[in-house]
């Protein structure tokens, strides 16, 4: 059956040999990147193990907050440019990221600030 | 990837129907928006992880509980755990190719890259039995063996909720490979049937990528915070 009410969006995507070429480039590129980034939460996972006790407090506490960054560094690569979000209108993207700059946030907030408040003696998890 | 995108449409006309806001076509923003809302459960669970973990007086350290690596006996810290991100990355990148495929028209080449995508899924989901069976089989390294083993109310590695929220969360996240592996099965068969090019436009595996790469997305989150913090 011919639809005339459909504008076909995915029509305005599609590209040529050559524009595909670059496009593979940037894949290529992205893919090496979030590789290295896992490697070496890895390597840094068991160099500096939290149960390795030669590794104080003060890194580890510095290690996890490397590790939530390059986490939301590979996050975001693989939303902008996999998922292809960095390439649609801002309208879109800022439907997308906005829902979880306000509420994931806020969540994370108030979930650690509780959990610091009701652990040790107040609620110890018994096993 | 030029086309709708940077084609300048006046403000104007955006709103005055015909035309979606997004300049997207309606199954690709309803899959965005299945996505957000799916991204809250993830992030609800991922959230209820850290809760415990600030609350718990003790928590176990991850790569002295994923130390095993399938017919090899020794202690590989994570190695496996890596192996599995690391499946899961490239199969993402063999489903992006298969979407840029898509966009140039290639039929063979979309296939290629889906069958591709489709192997990765399945080892994926494979490691994900085998990692499951060993965390169940506790220490001993035995299923058979029922003292040791990792249950919901009880599990030798720490407390409760550790296996518990292990459970969830890869077991969650291992649903979502399944069926984004059956989602993927059909777009290929769809694929080989010729459908997407009697419509002119492979965007339906645009759709399924979508999907996958949100799988991959939810376990990079996964890997960071259940496996190395």
């Amino acid at each position: 059956m011919e639809r005339d009410d459909i504008i076909e969006y995915s029509l305005g995507a599609q590209h040529s040999e050559e524009e595909g070429k670059k496009i593979r480039k940037n894949i290529f590129k992205v893919t090496i990147l979030l590789s290295v980034i896992t490697a070496v939460e890895v390597l840094v996972g068991i160099l500096f193990s939290k149960s390795n006790p030669d590794v104080s407090a003060g890194t580890w506490e510095a290690i996890k907050y490397g590790y939530i960054i390059l986490t939301l560094v590979k996050a975001g690569y693989i939303v902008m440019e996999f998922m292809h979000l960095g390439h649609e209108r801002k309208s879109m993207k800022l439907t997308v990221l906005v829902p979880y700059i306000f509420f994931i946030l806020y969540l994370i907030f108030i979930a650690i600030n509780e959990a610091v408040a009701v652990s040790g003696e107040n609620f110890p998890i018994n096993y | 990837m030029a086309g709708e995108v940077s084609k300048a449409i006046p403000a104007k006309e955006l709103w005055e129907g015909g035309r979606s806001p997004f300049s997207m076509s309606y199954g690709k923003m309803m899959m965005w928006f299945f996505l957000i809302s799916d991204a809250l459960t993830f992030g609800a669970f991922l959230v209820a992880l850290g809760w415990f973990r600030y609350t718990a007086v003790e928590w176990p350290v991850s790569d002295q509980v994923f130390f095993h690596i399938p017919f090899v006996h020794g202690n590989f810290p994570l190695a496996y755990v890596a192996f599995m991100t690391f499946v899961l990355i490239v199969s993402s990148v063999t489903m992006v190719l298969a979407v840029e495929a898509g966009h140039r028209n290639d039929k063979a080449g979309v296939t290629k890259w889906m069958i591709a995508t489709i192997i990765g899924g399945f080892i994926f989901l494979g490691s994900q039995v085998w990692e499951w069976s060993t965390f169940i089989a506790g220490t001993d390294g035995l299923i058979s063996t029922w003292g040791d083993n990792a249950t919901i109310t009880s599990n030798p590695y720490g407390p409760p909720q550790y296996a518990q929220f292990f459970y969830c969360v890869t077991g969650f996240h291992g649903f979502h490979v399944f069926s984004g592996v059956i989602i993927n099965i059909v777009i290929l068969i769809n694929v080989l049937q010729g459908t997407y090019e009697k419509r002119g436009h492979y965007e339906m595996v645009e759709k399924g990528g979508l999907y996958w790469h949100f799988v991959d997305l939810v376990w990079v989150f996964v890997f960071t915070f259940y496996y190395l913090l």
